[in-house]
């Protein structure tokens, strides 16, 4: 995994421990904070949840659009949460297999139907836009939504595509050398986001 | 002809002392000799002496298959190994099944001068197993054959068998038998066994060759001929000599370096290289054939050096040829099964290389000779201390085919001498005394 | 894991990724596009010395559905029946830039010299060679089995799981089968126990070193031993005959005592299933009955086939070229 460019950082399940170098940029509480947030906005744009579906993508995307759609549930009365958010695994549309150790592919769970309906994409940290590439195609073979919006906890700029999110938890300014992690308490033990290797 | 004195050599591993040979023949014997004027000294510190090797089964693939290897690069190889004499093979094209093959593989051997050539006859027409080959003719041939082999098949009729082994009685020739029952190993690739079951590869069973030595040790015995059975290669094998040996059957056999040392394990690679007739056989059977090499059960090792081209090594199990190298690294495998492990002392291998196969093969008025004033000067220097990396590019053979490849084995060949000639100083053949 | 050439190479760890991977594979051949972009670019070549369409067809959907190229090159014939053209024959296909090779072989052990050969860099998939391996065969029987008899009888999520505690009887000719020998190694690697049930002349000598109990009575083993799975495997009519080795006397006599058929159906245990690799001989190793009865996935094996070699060109293909490390994790 030592190869693993800053982009993949948040695409291990298994990371290695936070480095000595790790800086906490944004803390449980905050993050908590930009969720609900974010819940809020998808509702606003979309003027309330109907045919919304929020699809995480692996590993932590998941986790984050579950936590999503709880909140949405919370504010708009009648909505069940699990039949809100599911999963969409982007592994077979990637165009940098090559450049890494071979990925273990993760689930796609689509809790309805896309067709017709507005998907939000929920990933941990926005940086080169290549995963968001790979999950447009990996949609584009499910089904046709009617639209199709991107919300991420971090964007951290370096955008390599024109892709741009709809929601952003935090705009972080970082160096290329630098690696955004993203923790969640399901799948990390707690909820942190860390910048590493600032002086690598 | 050059006169050499070998100042310190150890004749059979025993004291040191100086050896003279002159004219061919072992003048003197004694420590502190006077050096004749001409005479080239060696210097034979840490050398042992040993009587030139005599191979009882080599094939040297000519005539016929001199992509693998001829007569003049096989008895090179042959002489780089410190052998003296080596026998023929008759599986060659044609078939050494008449007197004018036999012959003319004696005159090539003559020719290229490296070591005495003595062909195998075959017992049957062109190793059909059906026929009675002109046995008396290539007995009376200038080869004066006196071992008759269909070795690459059995002879596996009986009545064939039979009436070979009275046959030669007549000029006092052997059947040298490879034994491998034709039905019970049709397509067979390796020792049927735990690893062929797992490999899947077809299974040789011990007893396809364990049933033929029984039969035909029970038909000498009946017909009062003398047998010499091939590579022997199983426990079960070394069981029944021993019991035939014990009633009184005139029985002799021969064991190969390879299965004094190598296993059915290494197939588990599908390297070609392991894939050989006998195949290797289990760790119980290697164990089986030293002890029977060290009490005598087993006479001799004989090389059954197999040269093939690469093509017919570089390919899939089943389709490779069955066969290894053997002539320069015999002597090294024997010291390291059986003299390193305290097993054999070196009289025992001059016993095993060189005047027991010299006897069998019927060429012991000339080869396997005691080291002595007055014998011919076939003699082989060893340094048992050396040690080689067998690297087969670079051996004399025409053929790449040994197993040994990359392994380190002890002892190193230094000189060899045919009829006090050198063919081998320092290692290296003496090319231009060969051809004189 | 570079190159897949034997059922004994893999890990339970690395197995059970296989058959985790052949899962999320399967998930998508539900949908309509069925067609993933994942090998865009790499060439797969099916080197098929041997005539096999089934498994010719399953690799080549399995490559195409991944989006690879696909190469079919059989090298059937008389002319290619020497060993030197293994070697040509991997050279071409090195040269016209092969990044799998899926070889299937009448010789064990072919795909092993042609992975150790250097002839071609590209990972070689054994296919089935001679009476060896066939390790994507034990991977579709694995994966089937996985998803019929564990996780509450496929209700639950199977993922991550082995085969602990299955008793699976895999009966026929295990002598000359490289479907046995794979399932043996799979299976017990998988936490199953097995039972090898077979004629005494059709089982391999040197078998008491396999992991697995051996039986020459099927109806013992169907009464006592409660197989959750048995797999019948495919008897070939000539090796009754003398030339082909005499193993039994006649088909009727090896249908009586090794066949299945519909009383043997009847007394294996309700949940038991019924498997078989395919072509099936039916009214010898197998009766119709049970063929074509409601226990059999047999079908439904080749569907999982096309999955677990998706699976298993991913896990091969799908990473970054160095040598190392390519393993499914």
């Amino acid at each position: 995994m030592s190869t693993a460019l800053p982009s993949d950082a948040a695409d291990h399940a298994q990371a290695s421990p936070p480095g000595p170098d790790a800086t906490v940029v944004l803390g449980e509480a905050e993050i908590a904070r930009a969720l609900t947030r974010i819940a809020h906005e998808v509702l606003e744009r979309n003027k309330g949840a109907q045919d919304l579906v929020l699809l995480g993508i692996p590993s932590r995307g998941v986790p984050l659009a579950a936590r999503l759609a709880a909140r949405i549930a919370e504010v708009e009365p009648g909505l069940d949460a699990a039949q809100l958010a599911g999963s969409l695994d982007v592994t077979m549309y990637r165009d940098d297999l090559r450049q890494h150790p071979t990925r273990t592919i993760g689930t796609t769970q689509l809790p309805v139907d896309v067709d017709g309906k507005v998907v939000v994409l929920v990933d941990d940290v926005l940086f080169s836009g290549r995963t968001i590439r790979a999950a447009l195609d990996a949609i584009s073979d499910l089904g046709r939504p009617r639209a199709v919006q991107l919300a991420a906890l971090v964007d951290r700029g370096h955008r390599e595509l024109p892709i741009r999110a709809d929601f952003v938890g935090k705009n972080l300014p970082t160096s290329q050398h630098e690696r955004v992690r993203v923790l969640v308490s399901e799948l990390d033990g707690r909820d942190a986001v860390l910048i590493e290797g600032a002086h690598a | 002809m050059t006169t050499y004195l070998l100042r310190d050599v150890s004749p059979l591993g025993e004291a040191r002392t100086d050896l003279l040979l002159a004219d061919g023949v072992v003048a003197a014997i004694g420590t502190g000799l006077e050096a004749p004027a001409d005479a080239v000294e060696i210097d034979g510190a840490g050398l042992v002496a040993l009587p030139g090797l005599v191979d009882l089964h080599t094939h040297l693939r000519e005539p016929g298959r001199e992509d693998a290897e001829t007569i003049a690069t096989g008895t090179r190889a042959a002489a780089l190994g410190g052998f003296t004499a080596v026998h023929a093979m008759a599986n060659t094209t044609p078939t050494q099944d008449t007197a004018g093959v036999v012959e003319q593989v004696w005159h090539l051997g003559r020719r290229a001068g490296w070591v005495d050539v003595f062909p195998v006859g075959a017992v049957t027409v062109g190793l059909e197993g059906e026929r009675l080959a002109e046995l008396g003719a290539m007995a009376e041939s200038a080869a004066r054959v006196r071992v008759f082999s269909d070795d690459g098949k059995c002879v596996h009729d009986p009545v064939v068998m039979r009436r070979a082994l009275e046959y030669v009685k007549a000029f006092d020739g052997v059947v040298a038998q490879h034994a491998q029952e034709p039905r019970l190993t049709e397509g067979s690739q390796m020792h049927e066994g735990v690893v062929s079951a797992e490999l899947g590869l077809a299974g040789w069973p011990a007893v396809a060759e364990e049933a033929i030595v029984a039969r035909d040790v029970l038909l000498a015995e009946h017909v009062g001929s003398r047998l010499h059975v091939c590579h022997l290669s199983t426990a079960g094998s070394v069981e029944i000599v021993r019991w035939a040996k014990s009633r009184g059957i005139d029985v002799t056999a021969e064991v190969t370096p390879h299965h004094l040392i190598l296993t059915d394990e290494l197939a588990r690679g599908y390297d070609p290289l392991f894939k050989v007739n006998p195949p290797l056989r289990t760790q119980r059977d290697v164990e089986a054939v030293r002890e029977g090499l060290a009490d005598g059960t087993i006479d001799i090792v004989a090389t059954d050096h197999a040269p093939h081209p690469r093509e017919d090594k570089d390919c899939e199990w089943a389709a490779a040829a069955f066969g290894m190298t053997g002539l320069e690294t015999a002597l090294s495998v024997v010291q390291e099964t059986m003299v390193e492990t305290g097993r054999m002392t070196w009289a025992d291998v001059a016993r095993v290389l060189s005047s027991a196969p010299a006897r069998i093969g019927r060429v012991d008025g000339q080869h396997g000779r005691p080291i002595a004033v007055g014998e011919p000067a076939n003699l082989t220097l060893v340094d048992p201390a050396a040690r080689r990396v067998v690297r087969p590019q670079g051996q004399a053979t025409k053929s790449e085919n040994s197993p040994f490849g990359g392994r380190e084995l002890p002892g190193r060949v230094v000189a060899t001498f045919l009829r006090g000639r050198a063919t081998v100083l320092d290692g290296a053949p003496v090319d231009e005394e060969v051809q004189r | 894991m570079k190159h897949l050439l034997s059922a004994s190479d893999l890990t339970r760890d690395e197995a059970v990724h296989i058959l985790d991977t052949a899962g999320q594979m399967a998930a998508t051949q539900a949908r309509e596009i069925k067609k993933l972009p994942t090998l865009r670019g790499r060439t797969v070549v099916n080197l098929f010395f041997e005539d096999s369409t089934r498994t010719r067809i399953s690799f080549e959907t399995a490559a195409k559905r991944l989006s690879a190229d696909v190469i079919n090159f059989s090298a059937k014939g008389s002319s290619v029946s020497k060993g030197e053209s293994l070697k040509d024959t991997a050279l071409t296909l090195q040269a016209m830039g092969a990044d799998a090779v899926v070889i299937r072989h009448q010789a064990s052990g072919a795909p092993h010299t042609l992975a150790s050969s250097g002839w071609t860099h590209g990972a070689v998939v054994n296919a089935g060679d001679g009476t060896h391996q066939h390790p994507t065969q034990a991977l579709l029987d694995a994966y089937t089995l996985r998803r019929h008899l564990v996780g509450d009888r496929g209700r639950a999520d199977v993922s991550g799981r082995d085969l602990h505690g299955l008793h699976v009887a895999v009966v026929g000719d295990v002598l000359h089968s490289r479907v046995a020998r794979s399932n043996v190694q799979l299976l017990h690697t998988l936490g199953a126990r097995v039972t090898l049930v077979a004629p005494p002349t059709l089982v391999p000598v040197g078998v008491e070193a396999w992991p697995c109990e051996v039986s020459y009575r099927l109806d013992d083993v169907i009464v006592d031993g409660k197989p959750d799975a048995i797999m019948m495997l495919r008897v070939q009519r000539e090796r009754m005959s003398s030339a082909g080795g005499g193993f039994f006397p006649s088909p009727l006599e090896y249908s009586r005592g090794y066949g299945l058929d519909a009383r043997r159906l009847e007394a294996l245990p309700e949940h038991a299933i019924v498997l078989h690799p395919g072509p099936m001989n039916r009214g010898l190793e197998i009766s119709a009955d049970a063929a074509d009865s409601d226990r059999a996935v047999i079908v439904e094996q080749v569907a999982n086939g096309v999955a677990v070699r998706m699976a298993v060109l991913y896990l091969l293909l799908a990473g970054e070229q160095s040598t190392t490390n390519r393993s499914a994790e």
